[in-house]
């Protein structure tokens, strides 16, 4: 590699190897790889790269490690008090292999938060687990908080927020039920996309406990600046919460009827053109 | 109950049960670990093999590995098992059976006979004590045809499902794609939309939509969108112009009642489907089948529905669940998962080489998801490994997504480009009235190759003006 003109040169393509797709403008109403053209009928050398560095994007999101050093100063900014504990997966690669482990906190982690001093009940815990992307955590946990405090009720204790490594999303179960919080809310990092490597998921569970399923939760996905946006995903999660708490569940029965109208038009606005 | 040893050497190995020895003798693979039922030595995942390879096959239908009376779809492999097609290969143990099936005896007549006296243990059990290349050859032999507005499986052939997803079902978006995957050749198998809504309403406006494209262009093929099954079969009473009724299905009763199925519900749609009449019934094949199924290995453990039985045995029960709905497809969705249940390259080929024989063997129509998500230790080239593979040994069809990314599921798949690659490489075609379209529109050139199109091409020219203004 020479200079960054190398890359610009990819777009010079010889014109007898490479056919144009003459539908371009489709390109302005999704972000699939459409209209990339062909040489033969193969992948342009251009697209063979973007891909590799999608995914090589998405895999880093995956294998590197939270810094959660940084992350806790970030999260703190915001006047929250913080707890770091991890899962019983030792490391990526058990965690990967071994989902069981990931949604189990290591045994002084349950100690630590048993011991926590508390000085009234935890009406809305938040946790922060590093799940599948690193990459979405780093980027979005400490903004999306910022903007779920301004919506908080004054008189919901809030308590600790828990900073979970090598967490699933069930880990929130055990962790709500030692700190014996009233709902808990879980954000952590979805399973990356190749266009899409920093997406935060938060999974609302009321009366956490261990032994809960997907269907005790309420899930909010796709939470990043291109997708929901920190703002709408915090009211759409405070809304179901109120109604959690009103209703004494979440899961299947609770549906969500916060503004949809307005959020989805929100992220159709923030698709690149 | 039986009980089943080996001797290897100076140690003899005791497999508990029937489901224990299939277990121990599948080729590794990290869901099988995870579900507590691998081998826990390499020495006794050959012991067990060697153990499989004398039980003869008419012990399948006498042991059950899971008990007939607790489950529906063994009570549907033993209750619709074919005596008199059996009988070929009723004296022969799994060793015998290999040995047949890789013979010259075993041609594809005779495999299309024995495929109803196969049951899915039967499948598993031999696919367990072969190569790659036994499982690629034997597959080609086995010839599945089907058809709904058009014929699949034609020796000769690969179709794509086209899977013009997007993550928010906007009808511009996948408008888009469809017409990029049209104009790439693809989508003879069907053009198959995951969508993120559930709404019935919505739902209504994505099959009215793609049915409007279908008809424009008088397309020989089918649609399907891939939402719950009682969701469709509303749709079909509420009047939707509903081709192939799709379902996610697996191997257990329980793992399906997961998926709020049951085989009773299943019949109910494929009624619904065929009262109908979408298909071409002029086909030589009679245009009847109208079911579309999603599989892949791990989804029973994953509802904790799989009884100690290893995940790709599972898997093939579902095929027999398959099998009883003559779908026009069936897709294993092999590396959609995730690495707890197929760690890495080497054991989604396998797995996909697997269910892809194992599917034919017993007469389904299997195409496969040549696919992996991010945090499986797998890439691009892997995928080229396990298409050329799979189409090499006959596959009914991959999928088609545009520059194999799929922005909806998050996962990465096949391209319309791969399809065309493996139609150059190997000397396949598409789905004949497929092909005669694609011709016709001056897509494809007249030795099959794909054309390059101008801007006044009548598919860019005519699609329905709603979906391409902004």
């Amino acid at each position: 590699m020479k200079n960054s003109n190398d890359t610009s040169s990819l777009d010079h393509r010889s014109p007898e190897a490479f056919q144009q797709d003459p539908w371009h403008q489709l390109k302005s109403f999704t972000r699939a790889r459409i209209a990339i053209g062909r040489v033969g009928s193969s992948l342009p050398t251009k697209e063979v790269l973007d891909f590799g560095l999608s995914h090589a994007m998405a895999r880093d999101a995956v294998h590197l490690a939270l810094d959660v050093d940084v992350l806790e100063v970030d999260i703190k900014q915001h006047d929250f008090i913080t707890t770091r504990v991890k899962s019983m997966a030792g490391d990526r690669a058990t965690y990967l292999l071994r989902p069981d482990m990931g949604r189990r906190l290591h045994e002084q982690s349950l100690l630590q938060l048993q011991n926590l001093h508390q000085t009234k009940p935890i009406d809305f815990l938040m946790v922060v687990g590093d799940g599948l992307s690193s990459l979405a955590v780093a980027r979005h946990a400490a903004p999306l908080l910022k903007e779920m405090r301004k919506l908080l009720p004054t008189d919901w204790y809030a308590g600790h927020v828990v900073i979970a490594s090598q967490a699933r999303v069930a880990i929130g179960d055990e962790i709500g039920q030692a700190l014996n919080a009233k709902i808990v809310a879980m954000l952590i990092g979805e399973r990356p996309g190749l266009s899409s490597p920093d997406s935060l998921g938060i999974y609302l569970t009321y009366h956490p406990q261990l032994g809960l399923s997907d269907a005790d939760r309420n899930c909010i996905s796709n939470v990043r600046p291109e997708g929901l946006n920190y703002q709408a995903a915090a009211k759409k999660l405070i809304w179901l919460a109120k109604e959690a708490m009103r209703l004494k569940l979440t899961g299947i029965a609770l549906k969500d009827e916060s503004d949809v109208q307005e959020i989805s038009q929100q992220a159709v606005i923030n698709l690149p053109t | 109950m039986k009980t089943y040893s080996y001797m290897a050497g100076t140690q003899t190995y005791q497999f508990a049960d029937l489901k224990t020895v299939l277990a121990k003798a599948t080729p590794a693979r990290s869901g099988d670990h995870l579900a507590g039922v691998a081998a826990d030595t390499y020495a006794e995942r050959m012991a067990a093999r060697m153990c499989l390879a004398q039980i003869p096959l008419k012990t399948f239908l006498e042991d059950l590995i899971i008990p007939y009376e607790s489950d529906e779809v063994t009570r549907l492999i033993v209750d619709t098992h074919d005596k008199q097609a059996f009988a070929e290969i009723s004296h022969l143990t799994v060793a015998d059976f290999r040995d047949w099936l890789l013979s010259d005896m075993a041609d594809s007549a005779t495999l299309k006979c024995v495929a109803p006296g196969i049951t899915p243990e039967m499948a598993a059990a031999v696919s367990k004590l072969m190569r790659n290349q036994d499982l690629i050859l034997v597959a080609k032999k086995c010839h599945v045809i089907t058809s709904f507005r058009n014929t699949i499986g034609l020796p000769g052939h690969i179709s794509v499902r086209l899977q013009p997803n997007h993550p928010t079902d906007d009808m511009r978006g996948i408008a888009a794609s469809m017409l990029d995957g049209l104009l790439y050749g693809a989508g003879d198998a069907v053009i198959g939309i995951n969508p993120a809504t559930d709404s019935l309403p919505a739902l209504m406006d994505l099959y009215y939509m793609v049915d409007e494209v279908i008809n424009q262009y008088e397309i020989p093929t089918q649609s399907c969108i891939l939402t719950h099954v009682t969701n469709q079969i509303q749709l079909i009473e509420r009047g939707a112009p509903v081709d192939l009724v799709f379902q996610s299905i697996a191997g257990t009763e329980k793992a399906n009642k997961s998926f709020g199925i049951d085989i009773a519900l299943l019949k109910e749609a494929q009624s619904a489907a065929l009262s109908l009449n979408r298909g071409n019934t002029n086909l030589k094949n009679g245009g009847n089948n109208v079911m579309y199924f999603e599989t892949g290995q791990g989804s029973a453990l994953s509802a904790n529905a799989n009884f100690g039985v290893d995940q790709q045995t599972c898997e093939v029960r579902a095929y027999a669940v398959a099998r009883h709905l003559s779908p026009l497809l069936t897709n294993t969705v092999v590396g959609f998962i995730g690495p707890e249940y197929l760690y890495d390259g080497k054991q989604i080929i396998r797995a996909g080489l697997e269910d892809h024989f194992c599917g034919k063997l017993l007469g389904v129509p299997l195409g496969c998801d040549v696919c992996y998500t991010n945090h499986a230790e797998a890439d691009q080239d892997d995928m080229d490994t396990l298409m050329t593979l799979l189409a090499t040994a006959g596959l009914t069809f991959i999928m088609g997504i545009p520059g194999a990314d799929d922005i909806m599921l998050n996962y990465q798949t096949t391209s319309f480009h791969d399809a065309l690659y493996l139609r150059k490489v190997l000397g396949l075609k598409a789905a004949p009235e497929f092909e005669t379209w694609l011709k016709k529109m001056q897509i494809m050139d007249a030795n099959g190759q794909v054309q390059s199109v101008k801007q006044a091409h009548h598919m860019l020219q005519n699609m329905p003006k709603h979906l391409l203004s902004a």
